[in-house]
């Protein structure tokens, strides 16, 4: 056991713990921080998402010791009560069916709209690979990110639903 | 919290926080009217005078179904709070329940929450299954918040002196039609208080109140497309699942499965694990063998270090997948197979023009939830709750109390959110693992299964081959079907019994004699004058302690028959040279009798929507064949489940240099009587056929004679994001000739959408590469060599 310290969410953590000790059970277990989950502990289905200095690291097979950087968690999207405009999208399409998933998605989605604001059909596909969803809720987590990037450069929520009625 | 056995404040808070928008507060106060058990911290306790404080946590008697109190509060500040025993497995029926209640109960969606699936509170609507949430259980729902609108009238009534035909009732406000300024609440009427009315009913589905329901055309909020109330916390990260329980003094367990399957346990050597940080103990009983430590990740670690000597069984388990259909086709059947005859069909068929006969398989397919099984069970003072995500709590909770030998009132389930598994929690290992675990160490414990544990070991879609025979006469007319089924499905895992979930296998306490398990039939309205229907069963040779035990998949059997049974006719209209959409509408319309849900006019109505949204151009198929590397068709199906029709075209781009089949676009046409919801119809339909989608492209457990050998995302592929439509249409049909009727029936939702995607896109293949493919799943090497063969 020796001591691990994390920045997470704007705010620094110290934390007794086997270095080697993965970063999603200390998020979780000790910082009470659920949004990342475990999916598979293999890296393989990003349930476990978070952001590491802005890249989307699959918490499960990281080590703690190995995090030096500012981590993002899901519960840190949201800005003085505000949801991202990610968040917000995932709402107003109606994203997910059980849900478990869409950290991962999420958490995904929004290295990816760092990177690239204005992403193609064929750059969300392939920036969200190896996302998994079981309830296979990808048509509308496409259009959600879509609409959330529309968002973002408007600086604003978009004005009118796109998919829903 | 002060004591284990009380839900901890932080939990009730998540959950209260996840069931809608009434005030906690007024819930627990209201709560009380329940003799419910809630938090007993100081804070919480003294807002909630109601529940007293020496309460001794539990026993937990069932909530009585024909108490109107069981199922419905007013609170004082003219909110409502719902109990319902159902769950929602995310497609939105929690939203739909509250829909269906208020417009009945007349109050505004936004005044209402919901509880549901908590064995302690809600009544035993038996949680989910069978896509019967609205069709069956929502209307014991309806017609008890049809009752207390009733009541509340007759309250009302005798406050003005008025009779209930002259009061008005607008949003939880009684007004006196006479007299507007004369008008009360609900909260004022009743508010904190019980309604003391006694509903009847032989069973729950029967329970009912003197009120009458509101014609169909009076309902409000049925119809309208409202926002789920449970995505903002699942977006926003608050929501609390079950997978997120922590109790005080609680520890955290995994599993050490045998290494193979049919492994005996022969010895284990807890000095392997017992110097580890965190070490509690090793639980073990017969071959099942758990370890227990302060720390998740010192959990993991002991499980994996553990050694154990296991002693492998001495005869093959089961065949190689390679070989599973083989050996099924020369299995001997389990029981005397069942058959169904209709005319002659061996006449028919010796004296066809042309008889048409193909072969189809479907693997083993796996549930593999996005997250593996997990549960906490808490068994302070002698009880044992436990939190889980189990669709079927109620069933747990009596499955557990009798596994545990606990009485029943000693044992409840609390139902929270977790990962969708379509079926898996229908027989939830974890609950029953989590509680015995709880049991022998004396802590709250937590267990969770680890991903190749999970897809090894998760309960299986049953496997099938299929034979079928069709006559076609000289005018090219089906005179003859022959069908021939056999599924592995011998000793099919029932819900949440004490003697068949896992444990109970393992431990040596599970039944002698297998489950019987079964073979399904199609289920269309084709008129075939002579018909044969002939159903196996058959059994691998390990029966018992297998990671090929089969369990109730969505739909259970649907997506397996059907790509066989419109495939099939999807052949025959080909070899008649007859357009796939033409050919089934004129064996549809070859019959005119109806049953009480009209389903061959829906299933008529149904089959010509999917046709008009797709712009179907009637032809036979293949078509005639691209010339370029990239081969386009479109492929349709049609079934039903229950009384739901849907009727299915997939378009699909196959790449003739890789195998690779892009299904680019979907349509399906939907009727399910009445709509609740019809945005959350589509996302539910839209899943349900994504899943077959993943289903015809990907699934196939695989394994050799000794364990299964798909265990984690690589070698047991599931449908990304690189496959996903550029485009699905969701029609919503309502073909009933009486679709005005006061009366009209909702019909269930879940599965039905599953059902004819396979056979869709095996349709759309062969009509753009003139090759059948006839085993499932279409992955790319299977196809570029089925392509290769017929030389396209």
């Amino acid at each position: 056991m020796s001591n691990v310290t994390l920045k997470v969410n704007g705010k620094t953590h110290t934390v007794d713990i086997d270095p080697s000790t993965p970063l999603l059970y200390i998020l979780r277990n000790d910082l009470g921080l659920q949004g990342p989950r475990f999916g598979c502990g293999l890296g393989q289905c990003g349930l476990c998402t978070v952001l590491v200095n802005g890249e989307a690291t699959r918490s499960c097979i990281m080590p703690a010791s190995a995090v030096t950087d500012e981590i993002t968690t899901l519960e840190g999207l949201a800005e003085g009560g505000t949801l991202h405009p990610l968040q917000q999208a995932w709402i107003d399409e109606q994203v997910p069916q059980c849900g478990f998933c869409q950290n991962g998605q999420i958490m995904t989605a929004k290295a990816l709209l760092d990177k690239n604001p204005n992403p193609t059909d064929a750059e969300i596909r392939d920036g969200m690979a190896n996302t998994l969803c079981r309830c296979m809720t990808y048509y509308r987590i496409q259009a959600a990110i879509k609409r959330a990037a529309k968002m973002i450069a408007a600086g604003r929520p978009a004005a009118e639903k796109e998919v829903l009625a | 919290m002060t004591t284990f056995t009380n839900i901890p404040k932080q939990i009730e808070e998540a959950l209260q926080a996840g069931h809608g928008t009434a005030s906690r507060r007024d819930f627990l106060k209201n709560a009380g009217l329940l003799v419910v058990s809630l938090s007993a911290a100081g804070s919480v306790a003294a807002a909630n005078a109601q529940t007293p404080a020496s309460q001794p946590a539990g026993p937990y008697p069932d909530p009585d179904f024909r108490q109107l109190d069981s199922w419905i509060v007013i609170h004082e500040d003219n909110t409502a709070t719902f109990y319902v025993g159902k769950t929602d497995l995310g497609q939105g029926t929690g939203t739909a329940f509250r829909q269906i209640m208020c417009d009945e109960l007349d109050i505004a969606y936004d005044k209402s929450s919901l509880i549901m699936g908590r064995t302690d509170v809600t009544v035993d609507q038996g949680g989910s299954g069978g896509s019967d949430a609205i069709q069956t259980d929502g209307w014991p729902m309806r017609r008890v918040a049809a009752e207390a609108r009733r009541v509340l009238l007759d309250l009302a009534s005798q406050r003005f002196g008025v009779p209930p035909d002259q009061l008005a009732v607008s949003n939880g406000v009684i007004s006196v039609k006479a007299d507007p300024s004369r008008k009360v609440t609900y909260g004022e009427l009743i508010g904190a208080r019980r309604f003391n009315v006694t509903l009847t009913g032989d069973n729950i589905n029967a329970t009912t109140g003197a009120a009458k329901l509101k014609p169909v055309q009076d309902l409000k909020i049925v119809g309208q497309s409202l926002p789920r109330y449970d995505i903002p916390p699942k977006v926003d990260g608050s929501l609390q699942w079950a997978v997120d329980v922590k109790l005080p003094g609680m520890v955290h367990a995994r599993n050490v499965k045998p290494p193979v399957a049919g492994a005996k346990l022969v010895s284990i050597d807890e000095s392997s694990v017992r110097n580890l940080p965190g070490f509690v103990k090793v639980v073990s009983k017969g071959n099942y063998v758990a370890v227990v430590c302060e720390r998740e990740e010192q959990a993991i670690e002991a499980s994996r270090r553990l050694k154990v000597n296991w002693q492998k069984p001495e005869k093959a388990s089961f065949p190689n997948s390679e070989d599973l259909f083989t050996y099924m086709r020369n299995a001997s059947p389990t029981a005397a197979p069942r058959q169904d005859v209709a005319g002659n069909p061996d006449a028919a068929l010796a004296s066809a023009a042309k008889v048409v006969e193909a072969e189809y398989d479907v693997p083993y397919q796996g549930h593999t939830s996005i997250g593996p099984a997990h549960a906490t069970a808490d068994p302070s003072n002698g009880q044992m709750t436990i939190y889980s995500n189990d669709m079927k709590s109620y069933g747990m909770r009596n499955g557990v109390a009798e596994f545990l030998q606990m009485p029943r009132d000693r044992v409840r389930v609390i139902w929270m959110e977790g990962p969708q598994g379509y079926g898996r929690t229908a027989a939830d290992d974890a609950g029953f693992e989590a509680a015995f675990l709880a049991k022998e160490v004396g802590r709250p414990v937590r267990l969770q299964w680890m991903r190749d544990e999970e897809t090894a070991w998760d309960t299986k879609g049953p496997a099938y081959t299929f034979k079928l025979r069709g006559a076609l006469d000289a005018q090219n007319n089906l005179t003859a079907w022959e069908y021939n089924a056999q599924a592995a499905d011998y000793h099919h895992v029932g819900y949440n019994e004490p003697d068949t979930v896992l444990i109970a296998q393992l431990a040596g306490m599970g039944r002698a004699k297998p489950a019987s398990g079964r073979a399904s039939t199609p289920s269309d309205m084709y008129v075939i004058p002579n018909k044969r229907e002939t159903t196996h069963v058959v059994s691998m040779p390990l029966v018992f302690e297998t990671p090929l035990r089969t369990g109730n998949l969505r739909d259970p059997d649907g997506p397996q028959v059907t790509f066989a049974s419109e495939s099939f006719i999807d052949e025959l209209a080909a070899e008649a040279k007859a357009d796939p959409v033409e050919f089934r509408l004129r064996l549809i319309t070859a019959g005119t009798q109806e049953d009480s849900g009209f389903k061959r006019a829906r299933s008529i109505a149904t089959i010509k929507a999917a046709a008009e949204a797709f712009g179907w151009d009637p032809r036979p198929s293949p078509k005639r064949m691209d010339s370029g590397p990239i081969l386009t068709g479109r492929g349709f199906a049609y079934s039903f489940r229950s009384q739901t029709v849907a009727a299915q075209i997939a378009e699909v781009e196959v790449d003739r240099r890789t195998g690779h089949v892009w299904v680019k676009r979907l349509v399906c046409a939907h009727d399910c009587g009445l709509v609740v919801n019809p945005e959350g119809l589509r996302r539910t339909v839209e899943g349900a056929m994504l899943h077959s989608l993943s289903r015809a492209l990907y699934e196939e457990v695989t394994f050799n004679t000794e364990m299964v050998t798909s265990v984690d995302w690589g070698s047991s592929p599931t449908l990304g994001h690189a496959d996903t439509p550029a485009q699905i249409d969701v029609v919503i049909v309502n073909g009933d000739p009486k679709p005005d009727r006061l009366d009209l029936p909702p019909y269930g939702a879940g599965e039905t959408a599953c059902k004819p995607l396979l056979a869709a896109v095996a349709n759309a293949i062969f009509d753009a590469t003139g090759v059948r493919l006839r085993r499932i799943p279409f992955r790319d090497k299977r196809v570029l060599a089925a392509l290769q063969a017929a030389q396209v």
